[in-house]
């Protein structure tokens, strides 16, 4: 039965990666359609980096190939082996891109930092002082974002009542590797804080809403933040000076160091993104903590309609940490699209009519996910119609899906 | 030799990979488009779907590969190239999208309705990227991309006859090669009336394609002096040599001579891109931007240079495995195109 599983995650995996090559494709042209005066001046110094996650890419790619094709052609430990290569240039491709990322919240390994690069340092860009913390955090929240949401299908599933072996395995398989992160992610995600802290103090004072440079600094959760402080929210006196430097007498850099120009925009919405984020990273970790003492108890994951229910959700939960934990590095990253070097309104295309192409990418982003939520659901629909074959994935010739094994089976 | 010279052959490499492999995906889905819908373009369609299915998107690599070079390796160019162009290349890339998601789709779309749509989707997006393509190259060649932010002219930049020449050369092309590869699969399917089917439009393609060439060549002369030079100069020996591979392929199709053809088809479109390649030298954007001008810091040139040659020697024995597996697996694939169908069709 795990076996039916990972066959069928495994078509799963297809599509969405047909859909992630196309979106890469379109990303790349995106460098140069709405950016190309920071392509045209860093492309030199963070290119390499999309270098290597192309090679990842392909052989990515070739692999996955290779593996759907494999299911029923080669030997069952062959097939495994051909697994792994996806696993490791997936990891490199993951590094590669966030390790841009990181690079534009701490660049360096270049000079000089006005005008015409003349002269890249590689190993310095590649391995910024962001990438220890971002890379890791990325990658796990990729791990949790996909353990939820797998585990949450099936307990839809669960409390619709389909409680075969099939849900019950496709529910806890995922939910134990996610449950695993939680607590990792939230130990990375604190060290992120605390780097940022020192390295991108604006952006912290931005999360934060730090108006002045203090110490004995408050923490506030959620709030509205104003010029004048944060109002509303809850204040625990001295905890914000306290997480940065383990003493509330540390001193927190505040907006007012730099000129109002120079701070990041919307500081409720980062100010909230990053609670949302750490609020959510810690339900999960309480929803794996509910799953450890189902285990413990009754050697079986708690089967009530709580649980269930709450599984369920947890997926979505997942995705909007992510896209919160997006918009905190990005928006606090504002107005630099390369931190303290390059500002986001000189770097945008001067062609007029970008408008256009840009809301048609988003129109075209939208309608692609759609068909994409579509397609999975059909494909679920005929997974459940237990006597029809399986469908095709869109690698394989007609008959290459394992179409015996899901007839025969009671999935 | 110098560096930067040696990324600009890396990159050159990529775009003769894409130009060949790419426009072969592409012109399949044209003559996807072309066979018509329902019944009567069910058979060739479903040897099209069996011929590109399993490695169709491998082939869009080798575009992400040419453009990360590109910035990689030359960022002012690549800066220049797509703030000017915006539209060709967001029509382009408009392409990309529709074709990957129709193709994809069609596969696990049950109902007649939604196939049909997705089949259609698949074929008219296979016309458009080409074609912009084209009109990208067509504007490089014609020296109306400036260095800068979008400092080239929006509109005339690529809407003008040799630009939209070159966009209809870059899909007869596509279509010739595919239609070449289609008759390979064919024969190796089993199916000699879509053998016949595909000889038959590689032909029509072959002098489709080499009239647009010749009207190309016309409008070099007047409009982009220095690459039309530069062609029947330096690169005069590949164009003959793309030529006479044309010819051949011609002459092996007439004759129904079981190999050789492909090779040919892909030797004629490759020459041709390296002699262009030949003719512009040294510059990237002809007369506005030369290969030297746009290079990056040596530390990146070598960095790309080193990750490419790590990737020749990854990337190309796992491609030798999945090749290796399709085609051992394709011939006794029950998923072959249906045989032919008796007298009544
Ligand atoms: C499942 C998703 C998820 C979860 C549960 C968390 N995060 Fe996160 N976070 C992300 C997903 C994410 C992200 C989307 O992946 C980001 C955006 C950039 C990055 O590298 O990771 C991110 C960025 C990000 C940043 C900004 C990094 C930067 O600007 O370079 C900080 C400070 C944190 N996180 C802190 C935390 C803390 C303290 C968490 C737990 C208590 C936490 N995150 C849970
Ligand atoms: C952290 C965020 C990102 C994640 C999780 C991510 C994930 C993915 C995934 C899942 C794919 C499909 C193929 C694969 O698995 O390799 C992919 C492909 C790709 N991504 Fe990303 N990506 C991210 C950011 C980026 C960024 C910022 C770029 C910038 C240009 C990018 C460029 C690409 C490209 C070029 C491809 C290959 C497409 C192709 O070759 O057809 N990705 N990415
Ligand atoms: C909610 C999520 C996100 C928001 C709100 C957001 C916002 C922005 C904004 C406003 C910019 C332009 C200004 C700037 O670069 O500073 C930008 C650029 C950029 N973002 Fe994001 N972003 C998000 C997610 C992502 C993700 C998932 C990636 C993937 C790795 C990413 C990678 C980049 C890159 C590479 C740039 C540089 C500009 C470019 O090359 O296109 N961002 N983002």
């Amino acid at each position: 039965d795990a076996l039916l599983l990972a066959q069928r995650w495994s078509k799963v995996v297809a599509v969405t990666f047909a859909v992630g090559a196309v979106t890469g494709t379109v990303l790349s042209f995106e460098f140069g359609l709405l950016w190309p005066a920071f392509t045209g001046r860093f492309g030199q110094v963070f290119g390499v980096l999309f270098a290597i996650e192309g090679v990842c890419f392909f052989l990515e790619a070739i692999f996955v190939a290779i593996y759907i094709f494999g299911w029923k052609r080669l030997a069952p430990w062959t097939h495994f082996w051909t697994g792994v290569p996806i696993v490791i240039t997936g990891l490199g491709g993951a590094f590669s891109v966030v390790a841009v990322n990181s690079w534009m919240n701490q660049p360096q390994g270049f000079s000089p930092t006005t005008g015409d690069v003349t002269s890249v340092e590689p190993l310095k860009v590649i391995f910024n002082p962001a990438v220890p913390y971002e890379v890791p955090h990325m990658i796990l929240a990729a791990y949790l974002v996909t353990g939820f949401i797998v585990a949450s299908v099936y307990a839809v599933g669960m409390l619709r009542g389909r409680r075969d072996r099939i849900h019950r395995l496709g529910l806890l398989i995922p939910l134990t590797v996610a449950c695993i992160a939680t607590p990792i992610q939230f130990a990375v995600g604190d060290t992120a804080a605390r780097s940022i802290a020192k390295d991108q103090p604006i952006k912290f004072a931005g999360m934060e809403c730090v108006q002045q440079t203090s110490t004995h600094v408050t923490e506030y959760i959620f709030g509205r933040c104003t010029s004048s402080g944060v109002k509303g929210g809850v204040g625990i006196p001295g905890l914000d000076s306290f997480l940065v430097g383990w003493s509330t007498s540390t001193q927190v850099t505040g907006l007012d160091s730099v000129p109002p120009d120079d701070r990041p925009p919307a500081n409720t919405m980062l100010h909230w993104a990053f609670d949302i984020m750490i609020g959510i990273c810690t339900v999960l970790m309480g929803l794996g903590l509910w799953l450890a003492f189902g285990w413990w108890r009754k050697r079986d994951f708690p089967q009530s309609p709580w649980f269930l229910r709450a599984t369920a959700i947890s997926g979505l939960a997942a995705v909007t940490a992510l896209e919160c934990g997006w918009i905190v590095t990005e928006v606090g990253r504002q107005p630099w699209v390369v931190y303290n070097v390059l500002r986001t309104e000189d770097a945008v295309t001067k062609a007029s009519g970008v408008w256009v192409t840009f809301a048609a990418i988003v129109a075209l982003y939208v309608v692609l996910g759609a068909v994409l939520i579509v397609t999975l659901r059909a494909m679920a629909r005929r997974w459940r119609e237990a006597d029809e074959p399986d469908e095709e994935g869109p690698y394989g010739p007609a008959s290459s899906g394992p179409a015996a094994v899901v007839a025969g089976s009671p999935g | 030799m110098s560096r930067a010279e040696a990324v600009a052959i890396v990159r050159w490499i990529g775009a003769t990979m894409y130009a060949v492999f790419g426009g072969a995906d592409f012109g399949a889905g044209l003559w996807s488009l072309l066979a018509g819908g329902g019944q009567r373009g069910r058979r060739p369609r479903e040897l099209i779907d069996w011929a590109i299915g399993p490695v169709w998107e491998a082939n869009h690599v080798w575009l992400i590969f040419v453009l990360v070079v590109l910035w990689t390796g030359f960022s002012p160019a690549f800066e220049a190239i797509f703030s000017t162009l915006f539209i060709p290349l967001s029509l382009a890339a408009l392409g990309i999208v529709l074709r990957g998601s129709g193709f994809a789709f069609q596969r696990t779309a049950r109902r007649a309705r939604g196939r049909a749509v997705s089949e259609k989707l698949f074929g008219v997006s296979s016309l458009l990227t080409p074609f912009f393509m084209g009109t990208v190259v067509g504007a490089i060649a014609g020296g109306r991309v400036p260095v800068g932010n979008a400092a080239g002219d929006a509109v005339t930049s690529w809407l003008n006859p040799l630009s939209l020449v070159i966009g209809a050369l870059f899909v007869a092309t596509s279509a010739y090669v595919a239609a070449v590869f289609l008759v390979s699969d064919a024969r190796r399917g089993d199916a000699p009336d879509l053998e016949r089917y595909f000889s038959t439009r590689a032909l029509i393609a072959a002098v489709v394609t080499g009239a647009l060439a010749a009207t190309g060549l016309i409008l070099l002369h007047s409009d982009a002096r220095f690459v039309f030079d530069g062609l029947t100069s330096d690169g005069l020996p590949l164009v003959i040599l793309s030529v006479l591979c044309g010819v051949g392929v011609l002459v092996l199709l007439r004759r129904g001579a079981r190999r050789g053809a492909r090779a040919l088809a892909v030797g004629a479109v490759a020459a041709v891109i390296w002699g262009w390649g030949v003719a512009q030298n040294p510059y990237l954007l002809p007369q506005k931007l030369t290969i030297a001008g746009a290079a990056a810091p040596s530390a990146t040139l070598t960095s790309v240079l080193i990750v490419f040659g790590v990737a020749v020697v990854l990337v190309l024995p796992s491609i030798g495995l999945l090749f290796t597996l399709v085609q051992r697996n394709l011939v006794e694939e029950a998923a072959r195109p249906s045989p032919p169908p008796r007298a009544s069709a």
